[in-house]
């Protein structure tokens, strides 16, 4: 700790001093408050409302300003700023990646439904101040009260519709309808703001019934699933079977026309055969005869030939050794 | 010198003090009442800016001109279904006659003590009045169907007599007449939340769980139907296109039989030698085919080959 001597005399000689000049000083002091408080500046925001011994005198825009010392004051309102409430959870931190919060807020979000469910529902209300007169002369803490017009008219737009609207297709709706009524209550209460912009953000089944919610989902994807597999075990075997059909159907038709043009072309044949034939028909009867033949016996295995009375040959004749194959001619 | 500067400065002190008593400075959001010895004198002053008054035996009693805030204490009120709800109102009023605001209440936490009896009061007596859905809903209009889903529950609201805004506004008239001797008015009056006390939640949860279920339950037993319906499909459509394609074949082959016998018929049949022809040219194609080197040809000597052969001789 450092020594510190209070040094009375030259404390008393300062005093005195001061005393001596106070006037000056009391002057100095005075026009130098005067001169303060007679300029201002009013930010690129906002607007400046200068009251007169406590009325209104008039309404100031940005740049530099002055009003008169001790009897004027002026009271700046950011009216180009646009604000926001959050009402079911609360942004406890701003960034690129904010992070929200929904402790101390989950009352506001809970709702009762037209159709007597609840839905938990997020919404964001931009606005801005756009008649500081209003703002902040008609209504006192102007506000909490555009926070309690907000969640009653939430409350009200979603009393009039069912829980399957509110978590589904009415949401849009509901946001426009909201901002509406909200404007119309503010303008009643001339509370000086305009709604710039409502936005709903989670809307979402209450936390103990999210699962069956959930459960829902689950089972419509089951459906299509289950659709889909089903619709593709068609899609993989109908065409297939169509394609067969085709196959069988063709491999028909070529047989057909095999068929009859084979017909066609050994009766040609004949035909040609014929025509000779009948000219001389022992003759080409014998020469086919030999010709087949002669074709035929070189083939053939074992040959025998009895006579015609031969007959008591064949008891003997040991059909196994060969292939058991004989004609008897 | 010093003397007559310390006279002054007692004369400036005593006029500034008469000053500051003899004025008083209403600003833009207040209204005064003047009271002499605790008495109001004259009328209300309304208008913002500097004003006077006579100095020490009158006094300037300040009150806000803005709307100012009432808000409810969140009540436990049985609806005339016997459900149990949380109600939590609030209100916006004026002072619109500071005078008598001033006999009858003195300040705001007098007449905020009033608001809570009268409005508390209204409130619970217009909720017992009334079903629930009269308080939740506003208006008798038709809901969008939400798709899939409300084929099954059905996006259906109760129809409603009285609604919301109709019993905010009864009780907003109703406690503006009890009000109207305290120098205020209730400007506006809402529900700001309505909600189930906490067993009647559960079991309202335990409703809307069963409810999804059951969505679910209908879902998965379509997928399934629908499945199954397209498995048949399928199974009929293959044998018929299988069958169709076998019923064809056939037919265009038996046709093709047909034609080819005709063919062969009208050839081999057109007279004696024809067929003489015929069938010796398919017993000669026959030794072709049939015989082989593993054939053994017993001849005798009064076969036709034979004959030949003897014949060649």
């Amino acid at each position: 700790m450092a020594e510190f001597e209070f040094d009375w005399d030259k404390a008393k000689e300062s005093f005195q001093k001061i005393v001596k000049n106070i006037r000056l000083i009391i002057v100095v002091v005075v026009v130098l408050s005067a001169v303060i408080s007679t300029f201002f500046q009013v930010g690129a925001e906002e607007v400046g409302v200068v009251t007169r011994l406590g009325a209104y005198n008039r309404t100031l825009e940005s740049g530099l300003n002055f009003k008169i010392p001790f009897v004027e004051s002026v009271i700046k309102v950011p009216v180009e700023r646009q604000q926001k409430q959050e009402f079911g959870f609360r942004t406890t931190s701003v960034g690129v990646q904010s992070t929200f919060s929904k402790r101390g807020a989950e009352g506001e979000s809970l709702m009762l439904t037209g159709d007597l469910n609840l839905a938990d529902v997020e919404w964001v209300v931009q606005y801005r101040i756009d008649n500081p007169y209003n703002f902040l002369f008609k209504v006192r803490n102007p506000e909490e009260t555009l926070r309690d017009i907000s969640e009653s008219g939430m409350r009200q737009i979603v009393g009039d519709r069912t829980v399957n609207e509110v978590l589904t297709v009415g949401r849009a709706e509901i946001a426009g309808k909201l901002k509406v009524l909200i404007q119309e209550i503010s303008n009643d209460y001339e509370l000086g703001i305009r709604v710039e912009q409502v936005v709903l953000q989670d809307v979402t089944p209450p936390e103990p019934v999210r699962g069956a919610f959930n459960a829902v989902n689950e089972a419509q994807q089951e459906k299509e699933t289950l659709i889909n597999q089903a619709k593709s075990a068609y899609n993989k075997v109908i065409p297939r079977a169509r394609g067969e059909a085709e196959e069988t159907i063709q491999k028909a038709e070529g047989f057909a026309t095999e068929r009859v043009n084979n017909s066609q072309g050994e009766v040609a044949r004949f035909n040609e055969l014929y025509t000779e034939y009948i000219k001389a028909p022992g003759v080409t009867k014998t020469r086919i005869y030999l010709e087949t033949m002669q074709e035929v016996v070189p083939k053939l295995g074992d040959k025998i030939i009895t006579d015609e009375k031969g007959g008591n040959v064949l008891p003997l004749l040991n059909m196994s050794t060969k292939s058991g194959k004989a004609i008897n001619q | 010198m010093k003397k007559s500067l310390i006279t002054i400065l007692v004369i400036v002190v005593v006029a500034l003090i008469v000053i500051a008593q003899s004025t008083y400075i209403v600003r833009e959001s207040e209204q005064v009442v003047i009271t002499q010895f605790g008495k109001p004198v004259g009328e209300s002053v309304k208008d913002a800016g500097i004003h006077f008054k006579v100095p020490f035996i009158q006094t300037a009693n300040f009150f806000d001109k803005r709307y100012l805030e009432w808000d409810g204490d969140p009540n436990q009120i049985p609806t005339r279904d016997k459900k149990f709800i949380f109600v939590d109102t609030y209100a916006r009023w004026q002072i619109t006659d500071p005078l008598q605001f001033y006999k009858r209440l003195t300040n705001e936490r007098g007449a905020q003590s009033r608001l809570d009896d009268i409005l508390d009061g209204e409130t619970r007596d217009f909720i017992a009045k009334n079903y629930l859905e009269e308080t939740v809903r506003t208006s008798n209009r038709t809901p969008i169907s939400s798709g899939a889903i409300s084929e099954i529950v059905e996006d259906s609201l109760v129809q409603i007599n009285v609604g919301r805004d109709s019993i905010q506004e009864y009780i907003q008239k109703s406690a503006n007449l009890q009000s109207q001797d305290l120098g205020i008015e209730i400007l506006d009056f809402r529900f700001k939340r309505i909600n189930y006390v906490e067993e009647v939640r559960t079991q309202v949860y335990e409703r809307m769980k069963s409810e999804r279920f059951r969505i679910a339950d209908k879902f998965r037993s379509e997928g399934q139907g629908e499945a199954s319906r397209i498995n048949g499909e399928k199974e009929r459509e293959l044998k018929s296109i299988q069958s169709e394609a076998f019923k064809v074949a056939e037919q265009i082959k038996g046709k093709a039989d047909a034609e080819a016998a005709a063919i062969y018929a009208n050839a081999y049949n057109k007279n004696n030698a024809s067929r003489e022809l015929y069938s010796f040219l398919k017993s000669m194609e026959t030794f072709q085919k049939t015989f082989n080197s593993e054939t053994t040809v017993i001849l005798s000597t009064d076969s036709d080959l034979y004959k030949y052969l003897k014949s060649m001789d």
